[in-house]
């Protein structure tokens, strides 16, 4: 039985076509991939990412706790701010990538991926018992969220008209908790596009209602439903990693393209002395963009060559809607990754011609 | 959803045309629609032998890779040179400017086998 986000029904009214995303019931397209990939970077675009997991930590201690289980440094965070941050086994694999909210000292909000929710919770939870954070509790508000992110160049004015919060002084990775279309709502200006934009929190009871507030008035500023397969070819255009993908238990945030939210100068966090140690060794391998030079769409899982040396692998790839050429990223082995370097990647039968690119791609 | 009364369909959601013994092969407005945007095709060379129920090809939507089936044997006598420069037409045009070879055909009677329109309406209807 798949799990369905409070915006079920509305997607199945618009036509979109559904897939299932990770044990969920998601909207992949609406009007087509590349429709609404440009919608999104040429004026705005509305996702249902109510799938996304909230887990609450609060009481005395939170922050000694959250420095003792996400990479980042949450320390330098202050009210009001959001953080990109991951969770790391002792191995140094990584748990999850999320975003972290601090509305107070004492309480926190992580935002973690849809598939990874009772997992990052069980992790988190023996994480807490283990080290004694006695003070420290954790609650899955999964369920008591519904959450939409507005995305684009228009983003601004759309939620301009809904909203009385000063959405100009709400600088990026800030976050305030104000009121869109009358309904209480947390409103983060943080996205997963590129674009400018916001994520918006609130209760799901009222979600149909600031979806159809927002799809209302900002139609007229180009707003389009974005399904996950833009999301996927926006974020990877902007080389953000995705769990599963760049990043997994086998993928340390090092490797992964997440060393620079990796602080290994903090005083102590789970993965640190295995990261220590892979640093010092030498990372073996890097997270880079490839960019085809020749006709041909990498995927996922093909093999990254150099002369005749298999030297690394495609982790997520598509025809860039953007650029109208085929992108990917891709682990490869240290010493091939940098920026110019020559590969081919082996799509079917063939070794079709790459080259490593500075990313961004756009 | 076009379906063309003069048109032959299979089971992978190929149409052909047949005429004067040469088979114009494409795939359904059904077969796009399902791919969602094409972005990329994959065409055998002038020359060479397909056969039915084997791969000659490959179309790449943005998420997806999905085979061609062929629907008959024979030799490919003509590809679509513009439709590799132009594969959005697989989705704007599948049965005209997206036509993707045309071959030889090696047995006429694989013709007979297959799904006439009103066949072939049914068919996708079940799925």
């Amino acid at each position: 039985m798949l799990k369905t986000t409070p915006l079920n029904k509305v997607h199945r009214e618009l036509g979109a076509r559904m897939v299932d995303f990770g044990g969920w019931d998601m909207p992949v397209q609406y009007t087509g991939v590349i429709d609404e990939h440009l919608a999104v970077r040429n004026a705005a675009g509305l996702f249902d990412v109510s799938h996304m997991g909230e887990i609450e930590v609060r009481g005395k201690g939170a922050l000694d706790y959250i420095q003792r289980l996400t990479t980042n440094d949450a320390a330098k965070l202050v009210d009001g701010q959001v953080q990109y941050s991951a969770m790391c086994y002792e191995n140094g694999g990584v748990v999850d990538d999320l975003t972290l909210y601090r509305f107070a000292d004492d309480r926190y909000l992580f935002c973690v991926n849809a598939s990874n929710i009772e997992k990052d919770f069980a992790w988190m939870q023996s994480v807490l018992e283990k080290g004694g954070f006695i003070d420290v509790s954790l609650t899955n508000l999964s369920d008591s969220y519904a959450q939409l992110a507005l995305q684009g160049p228009t983003a601004d004015a759309i939620l301009g008209r809904l909203t009385d919060s000063d959405l100009a002084s709400l600088v990026f990775y800030n976050f305030v908790e104000g009121e869109v279309a009358g309904v209480k709502t947390v409103i983060s200006r943080t996205g997963y596009t590129g674009e400018s934009g916001f994520e918006l929190y609130f209760a799901p009871e009222h979600v149909e209602k600031i979806w159809h507030a927002l799809m209302e008035t900002g139609i007229s500023d180009g707003l389009q439903p974005i399904g996950l397969g833009a999301r996927d070819t926006l974020r990877q255009e902007k080389k953000y990693a995705l769990y599963g993908h760049e990043l997994s238990s086998q993928i340390t945030p090092l490797e992964g393209g997440i060393a620079w939210i990796t602080k290994l100068d903090k005083h102590s966090f789970i993965g640190k002395e295995p990261l220590c140690r892979m640093k010092e060794a030498g990372v073996p391998r890097r997270l880079v963009g490839l960019r085809m030079t020749e006709p041909g769409v990498p995927r996922e899982n093909y093999p990254v060559f150099v002369s005749d040396e298999e030297v690394g692998v495609v982790t997520s790839g598509t025809m860039s809607p953007s650029l109208k050429v085929g992108i990917a990223l891709a682990l490869i082995a240290t010493g091939h990754h940098p920026v110019g370097t020559e590969v081919s990647i082996g799509i079917r039968n063939r070794r079709v011609a790459a080259e490593v690119v500075k990313t961004p791609f756009v | 959803m076009e379906i063309r009364d003069e048109l032959k369909y299979s089971e992978d959601h190929e149409w052909i045309l047949v005429e004067e013994g040469i088979a114009t092969i494409g795939i359904s407005d059904f077969a796009q629609d399902a791919m969602g945007d094409v972005v990329f095709v994959e065409l055998p060379e002038v020359g060479s032998n397909i056969d039915a129920g084997k791969t000659f090809g490959v179309v790449e939507s943005v998420k997806a890779v999905s085979d061609l089936y062929a629907p008959v044997s024979g030799e490919v006598v003509e590809v679509n040179e513009g439709l590799p420069d132009a594969p959005d037409s697989v989705n704007s045009s599948p049965y005209d400017d997206a036509w993707m070879v045309k071959i030889k055909l090696s047995d006429a009677a694989q013709v007979e086998a297959l799904m006439d329109a009103e066949a072939y309406r049914s068919c996708i209807a079940e799925q």
